[in-house]
Formats: structure tokens, sequence, C-alpha cells
């Protein structure tokens, strides 16, 4: 059975409906990523599964237990992290305290953990007295992930890692995305950096206006003149050589 | 916007906050040197402004977390006094616990148990009105005006309840005179205030230390600065929600206590006639940062006191709120808040 | 009471009733139309009513022993006379015209801020008149009052029935303010108004200039409630800071216009009637019920009750656009903006 499993999912915000039925899934290990065009519900799906926004209809399962009704508190408990579009870190607070906040609601001795994260983002662990709404947007985006960490999740939803950052800081998030992903915790990702997410991915879903379009493996989509044309782009050359080797 | 939210909810303390404070103190004082500005006023402004304080921080964390204006604040502040003379004259008297003059200070020692009864009570209340009122309509997602609205019609009711209650006169906890002390440059100073300034400087630090090394402190500055966030962290805002409540009104009702010890009486208008030089101090220093809050009330405090030298005293309120009105015209966002 | 004595005593009562409603329409171009958070309703009643007072009543008169500095007597200068008293109109145009420059000021220093800047504003400005006029007895006398101030149309009638006659007058008032309000808040400018006070985000977006139309509405409602304040003035005909406590000058103003309905203006008369009627009404109740803290406790708590389960309030205003913009599930409340 699917990790996380999505089906038929219906919401959104006051009397606009703007998920139409969706239905998504997540296997134990697998990176999915899922594009769309802009406002077509990416982000409203994700908030949908982590019970920021209400689940009118269907059914949201994670490790077989329905978390469609759990308020956002219990579902983050239950192993399932999340790393927002934007606004994803506390800037009043230090960067260590932006992760006691990710460790929240742990309470055994959560600091080996902490100095885990940073050694994986050296960035961090330089200074980590240092307020986050003082850092670089790329620095934030590492914080932001490593929040979302700290609670040993088994699946992480990170909505657009790489918006707004600088093409080299986009690789070296990506690299990062993988390595967690290598140390074993499953991954759903949104991605504007189609190309690039795609060709790591296991799978991929195309969804447009608040509906499922397509799903296929990662390099299937890749491949896809439709997707190409679509949401792709015409620049692959260009996509392809900034790629991590 | 989230610049804006950054700067409004900053809570940590910067080199140049330090800086800003010593400036403002010490500025403060060189005041009270000049001929012409009597030291007696700036002292007494720094107590009148510790009281302040005590009462504005509460305010602005609950600005900070629940992004309303409590325009009950005052009220709870009247409730903290009279629930000390409730508990001072009816429970504590009934026990055969009947004192004044403890040590140098007029009041006696039951004041002191009821002091911290009172204030628990007043944030249990705030808590219960939480889960009665507000949180209902935080769940239906009104506007934050329409919580202010709320709170409006709470501290009517709370001041009616008083008025019902203890009548509309003044009325003073049980008192022994004391003297003065004289200090040098023609200070006088109460015994009294030195309690007020003791309880203030406690309290002020008992907050900074909450908000800096305790867990609940640390989740309710992250809720104030993304309570989205928080909640997906796992953190339970509701949770943080009711200890902002108690430690606001908590707060504010000590801040009432200390009103009614330094003012030698208390009225049932005292709290709502102390909104504005609360919110005048809130909003000096930058709506939502309770540092900010501090230092506002500081300023809003000495610069009243010192006014009464040249303009009738009665007018103190009037002063908060013409440095509010300066204030917003030439820095809306106040000492501590940055653009946004 | 004999028949005349009850007759008399009902016009006195529906002249309040009429005064009142006249400050819940100005109250609800504030709120109900467009969402601004005056707490200090207070405020512009005292200055209309002090404007008017001092613009008409006689000078000081030393021997008995009033010492403030100005009486602008109009309503004995000739030209103003005419049979007609024509000076009660310049009276309440200049209560008017001064609300709507203390307006101006506050509105230009708070509306462009947050919401609830404003309420303390108003708040800062009413606790201010009061105690201008508390402490400056040159101004008006201090705490011990104006008096003196005089009758509209005196002449007509005899005393004993002047209030007949005042009832007519407030009554006319009235009606031409709830008509001219009417007629703005289902103008395009009000449906502005309602725009903003729904979504502040898009209207501006939209291309509205929030502030420019928030500024107009906040001096609209201040203008009406200064002219209320002039008619409460002439009516009542004494003034004193006291006059002015929050409780009956704005409390009761809140109360009447969330129960009778906010954003409809119908329903801001009927509550000023209906929350009148039951403010006078119970004075002759037996215990605790005619007891004045315990009405105002009950003001409280019906503004909580009314916002808790019906917030529509008696007669809900009429919608005719979508709703307001809902947040996510779990909000604590909203963004800042
Ligand atoms: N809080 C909200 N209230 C009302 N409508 C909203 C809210 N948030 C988003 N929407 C609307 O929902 C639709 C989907 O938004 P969503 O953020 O899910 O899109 P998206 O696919 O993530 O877009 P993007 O690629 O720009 O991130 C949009 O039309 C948006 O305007
Ligand atoms: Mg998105």
């Amino acid at each position: 059975m699917a990790l996380l499993e999505v089906s038929n999912l219906v919401a959104g915000y006051g009397e606009t409906e703007i998920l139409h039925g969706v239905s998504i899934s997540v296997d134990e290990g697998e990176i999915v990523t899922i594009i769309g065009p802009n406002g077509c519900g990416k982000s409203t799906l994700m908030k949908a599964v982590v019970g920021l926004v209400d689940v009118r209809s269907g059914r949201v399962t994670f490790s077989g237990a329905d978390v469609s009704a759990l308020p956002p508190q219990r579902i983050a408990r239950s192993g399932l992290c999340y790393v927002p579009q934007t606004d994803n870190v506390f800037p009043s607070l230090t960067i260590r305290e932006n992760l006691e906040m990710g460790a929240f609601v742990r309470n055994d001795d959560f600091s080996e953990r902490m100095d885990e994260m940073f050694d994986m983002f050296p960035d961090l662990g330089s200074r980590p007295s240092l307020r986050a709404g003082s850092l670089s947007g790329g620095q934030r985006q590492m914080l932001a992930i490593a929040r979302a960490l700290m609670l040993d999740p088994v699946l992480l939803l990170l909505d657009e890692p790489s918006a707004g950052l600088s093409p080299g800081m986009v690789g070296s998030v990506f690299e990062r995305i993988r390595g967690i992903n290598r140390a074993g915790v499953s991954l759903l990702l949104v991605e504007q950096n189609a190309r690039q997410a795609l060709s790591m991915s296991d799978r991929g879903y195309v969804l447009s206006s608040g509906e499922n379009r397509l799903e296929d493996e990662g390099q299937a989509l890749l491949d896809n003149a439709e997707v190409a044309r679509l949401y792709l782009g015409g620049s692959r050359d260009r996509t392809e050589s900034d790629s991590p080797k | 916007m989230t610049a804006l939210r950054t700067a409004i909810r900053r809570i940590s303390l910067s080199w140049t906050a330090w800086h800003t404070t010593a400036i403002i103190v010490f500025g403060a004082f060189a005041l009270g040197l000049l001929p012409f500005v009597k030291m007696g006023l700036v002292v007494n402004g720094a107590i009148l402004g510790a009281i302040i304080a005590v009462g504005a921080i509460g305010l602005t964390l609950i600005y900070g977390i629940l992004n309303f204006a409590n325009i009950a604040h005052g009220d709870y502040m009247t409730m903290g006094a009279y629930l000390t003379l409730f508990i001072v004259g009816g429970a504590l008297s009934a026990l055969g616990m009947e004192a004044q003059g403890f040590g140098p200070f007029t009041f006696g020692y039951p004041t002191l148990i009821a002091l911290p009864i009172a204030v628990a009570l007043v944030a249990a209340g705030a808590i219960a009105l939480d889960v009665a009122i507000y949180r209902r309509l935080r769940d239906r997602g009104v506007s934050a005006v329409v919580l202010a609205m709320a709170s409006l019609g709470v501290a009517i009711a709370l001041r009616g309840l008083v008025q019902i209650v203890w009548s509309g006169d003044a009325q003073h906890l049980p008192r022994q005179s004391k003297p003065v002390f004289h200090l040098p440059m023609d200070v006088r100073v109460p015994p009294d205030a030195i309690f007020v300034a003791l309880v203030a400087l406690a309290l002020v630090s008992a907050v900074y230390l909450t908000l800096t090394r305790a867990k609940m402190g640390k989740a309710m500055r992250a809720t104030a600065d993304n309570p989205q966030l928080a909640l997906v962290s796992g953190i339970d805002t509701q949770r943080v929600i009711w200890w902002t409540w108690g430690m606001g009104a908590a707060l504010a009702a000590t801040a009432g206590i200390l009103l009614a010890v330094f003012q030698a009486q208390m009225l049932p208008s005292m709290g709502w006639r102390f909104l504005i030089p609360l919110f005048a101090a809130a909003i000096l220093g930058g709506i939502g940062s309770p540092y900010g809050a501090l230092v506002g009330a500081f300023v809003i405090g000495v610069a009243s006191e010192v006014s009464t030298q040249w303009i009738n005293p009665s007018y103190k309120p009037a002063v908060a709120f013409g440095i509010l009105i300066v204030m917003l015209l030439a820095r809306p966002r106040g000492i501590f808040g940055s653009s946004g | 009471m004999d028949i005349t004595g009850i007759a008399s005593y009902g016009a006195g009562f529906a002249i309040m009733a009429c005064i009142y409603a006249i400050f819940a329409l100005g109250l609800n171009v504030h709120w109900g139309f467009t969402g601004l958070f005056n707490i200090g309703i207070a405020g512009f009643f005292a200055l209309g009513a002090y404007t008017s007072a001092l613009l008409t009543t006689q000078p000081p008169d030393p021997a008995l022993f009033e010492d403030f500095a100005f009486g602008g007597n109009i309503a004995e200068y000739a030209p103003l006379d005419l049979g007609v008293d024509l000076w009660f109109a310049v009276a309440l145009a200049a209560a008017g015209a001064v609300c709507a420059v203390i307006a101006l000021l506050i509105g230009y220093v708070t509306l462009r801020l947050r919401d609830d800047y404003l309420a303390i504003a108003t708040l800062g400005i009413a606790e201010s008149v009061r105690l201008f006029f508390l402490n400056e007895k040159w101004a008006a006398n201090g705490s011990k009052g104006l008096y003196r101030i005089p009758k509209f149309l005196d002449e007509w009638v005899s005393p004993e029935h002047y209030d007949y006659l005042y009832l007519v007058v407030a009554l006319v008032a009235l009606a031409v303010l709830y008509l001219a309000v009417n007629r703005a808040a289902s103008s395009p400018w009000g449906r502005v108004l309602r725009a903003i006070r729904e979504d502040e985000v898009a209207a501006e977006a939209s291309g509205k200039d929030v502030f420019a139309f928030k500024m107009q509405a906040f001096v609209l409602g201040a203008v009406v409630m200064g002219i209320g304040g002039a008619l409460y003035a002439h009516h009542i005909r004494f003034l004193a800071p006291l006059t002015f406590d929050p409780l009956l000058a704005t409390f009761v103003i809140w109360a009447m216009l969330m129960i009778g309905g906010a954003g409809n203006n119908l329903g801001a008369v009927l509550g000023a009637f209906a929350v009148w009627g039951i403010w006078t009404g119970t004075q002759f109740l037996p215990g605790i019920f005619s007891d004045p803290d315990f009405r105002l406790f009950m003001i409280g708590v019906l503004i909580v009750a009314v916002i808790l389960i019906r917030p529509a309030g008696i007669l809900p205003e009429r919608r005719a656009f979508s709703r307001r913009r809902i947040p996510d599930r779990a909000p604590i409340a909203e963004p800042p903006p």
C-alpha cells in the first residue's frame, strides 16, 4: 500500500472550490513531483494534505491511517512534514530557535538531530544565533527544510523549494533533496523547475485547473511531447546543462 | 509583507536596542538635571512608566499573537485591582488576616497574599473568555476589528460588573501612612513606589526570560511570526493562545494592582482611562514587540509626568495621546518596527 | 401620571430616541458600511454639542458666576431670526463642520494604518475633548457646565408643549439624515465602501483610492454625529463634561447599531428606538434591573451576544455581492495588512 494516498480530494477557500477531485499517491522511498500551471492548485493540494485547508470530500491516508480530518499539528506528529512555498521560516527567531520549533513536539533530547542538520547545512551551523529574517533566500530555504526535518519525517512535502533562488543555489538545493531521499525520506515535490525536478523523480503528476491531467514516470513525462510543450518550455538545452551531473 | 512581520514581531534584543534603551533612560535622567525640569517628576514618570510597561507588554503580546487590539485590557487591570480588594477585605479579613503597613509600605501583608490569587483569577478569566468568545469568532474567520469589537463588549460588561459589586465610588486597599523617602535633588519617593518598581522589574524580567528561554515562550514568538507555519511544525497554537491570554491578562491584572497601590485608590474607570497610555506605549515601541512596549512605556510615563510641570496634570492622557499622534505621523511603525 | 404627563414623557423619550438614531446612523456609516472602528463617538457628540451651544448661548453672566470667555449668541442675532430661527441651521452646520475638521485630522493620521489604530485615535480624541472642557473653564464653564442654551422656535409654542414641537424637529432631522445616508449607501460610492470593508486589498487592486473613500466615510459619519450632538444640546439645554461619559455617549450607541443590524440604516434606527426603549423602560423595574450598572453590564453582554449569535442584528444588511475572502482552515487571525 502506498505511504500517502490522496483520492478524489475536493478542497478550496470559502465559496470557491479549487481542487475538484485530485488523486495522487507516494510510495515508500519515492520522489514524486507535481507540476502544473500557476494557480492550478498545487499549493492548495499540499495544504489540504497537511491539514491547513479543509478537505471537503475525498480521503487522505498516510501510512494506512485516514488523516483527512486531523488538525495540522497532529499530522505533523505522525511523520508527515511540510515546507510551505513562502513564509517558511520564523523570521524573528534565531536559526537555532527555528530548529527547536521544528522539534516542538519532541520531548526527548534532539541536540543530536540538530547537529546533523548543522552538518548537512553548514551555512546554518556556522551562525546558529543569527535571526532567520536576516538570511539570504537560499539560506532561508535550507533552514526551512532543516526545520521540517527535525521531526525525522517519513514523508516530506516541499512546495517549490527552488523558487526565487539563483541558478547555482537551485542546483545545490536539488542536491540536498536527493541526499534527503537517499537517507530514506520519501518526498512529494511541487516544482516550477519542472525539468530538473522530473529528472530526479520516480514519478510525476501534471495538475491542471484543480484536476489530474497526466501521471507517469519522471523520465516519461519529460519525454512526453505535450508536457514538454505546455509545461517545460523550450529551454531544454539550457536547463540540462544546469542540472547537476 | 514578510519583512513587515519580521519587524513588527521582533522580540530578540539587538545591540542597537540596548543602546536605544540606554540613551532613553540616560536622556530622561539628564532631562531631570536641567534646571527647569524637576528630577522628582522624572522619577515619578519612570515609576508610572513601569506600570504602563507591565500593562502594555501584555497588550502587545496579545496583539502579536491574536492580531487584534484588546480593548478590554484596561478592564482586566481594573478587575485585578478590585479582586485584590475583594480578597483582602473579604476572604482574608474573615480569616482574621488584617494588617496594614507591611515593612515600609502602606499596605499590609494580606495584600501580598491576595495579589497572586487575584492575578491568577484574572488570567483564568481571560482564558475562559477566549473559550467562550474569541475562539468561536476565530474559528469563524472573522476580521481583526470584529474581535476588537467583541473585546469592547467584554470591556463594557466587566466595567458594569465592577460597578455592580463595588459601586462607582473610589475605593482603596487598607492602608497606613508611611514616611516618604527623601533623596537628593528634592526627589521624594513614597515607599509604595519602590514596591511598584520592584514588582514591575521582576515581571518584565520574567517575561523576557519566558520569551527567550522557555519552550512555550519561543512557541509564542513563533506563532506571532507565522501561525500557519507554527501549526505545521506541530505547535498546538490553541495552547499558545491560552498561554498568551494567561500571561497578558496576568500582566494586566498586576498593572492594575500596582496602579491602585501607586495612586492609593481605585475607580471602576481606571482601566478604561489607562487604555490610551497603554496603546500609546505599545504603538510607540512598535506594536507586537514586548521590548518596544517597555521602551514606549518609559517614554510615555516620563513625558506625561514631566509635562505636569507646565500643564494641568489631568491632561496626562492627552499628552500620551499627543505623543502617539506625533509618532504615527513621523514613524507609524514605532521605534522598534522597521519598514514593511 | 395623568395622560398629558404620559404624552409629554413619551415625547421626551421619542426625542432622545431620534437623537440616538442619528448617532447610530453616523456609526453605521463608519462601521456598518466601511468597517471603521470608532470607539470615541462621545468625542464627536461632545464637539457637536459644545459647538452649537457655544455659538448660540449668551455671553457669560458674571452675576451667575460664569466665567467662560465666549458665547456666540447668534440666537439673538437679528439677521438670523426672520421669525423662523435660521440660527438653528447655522448652529447645526457649524457642529457638523467642526466634527468634519477633527475627523479629517484623525483620519489623515490613522486611516492609512491598521484598522485598530483608528479606534485608539477616536478614543484619544474623545478623552482629550472631555479633558479640555473639564479643565478649560474659560471654554465652556468647566464641570459646572453650559446652560441657558437657547430653544429653537421658542416663541412658537408654550413651554409645556415645547417638546412636541421639538419632537417634530428631531423627526425631520432624522428623516433628512436617514434619506441622505441611505442615498449615499446605495450609490456607487456606498458600494465601493462595502467593497473596501469586505476586502480592502481587492478594492485597492481594482484601482480604488481606499484611503480617500475611507476618509470620506469617516468625515460623513462624524458630521452626522456632530449634528446629533447639536440636536441634543438644544434639547437638554445643559452640557457638562459628565454628559459625555462613554457609557451613554458611546457604548449605548454601539449596542443600538449592533442589535439593530450593522450595515442596515433602518436597522440602526430601529435599534436606537429599541435599546433606548429598554434603557428607559427598565428604570421602572424593581431591583437590580433598574440599576444603571446592571444595565451597563447588560449592554456589554448584548454586544458580545449579538456578535456571537446574530452578527447581522435584527434587520440584516441586504447583501448584493460576494462574501469576504475566507482564510485557510486554521487561521489564528487575519494576517497583517
Ligand atoms: N487563502 C486563499 N483564499 C482564497 N483563494 C486562494 C487562497 N490561496 C490561494 N487561493 C486561490 O487558489 C487558487 C490556487 O492557488 P494555489 O496556491 O494552490 O496555486 P498553485 O498551483 O500553487 O500556484 P503557484 O504555481 O503560483 O504556486 C488560485 O486561484 C489562488 O488565487
Ligand atoms: Mg503554489
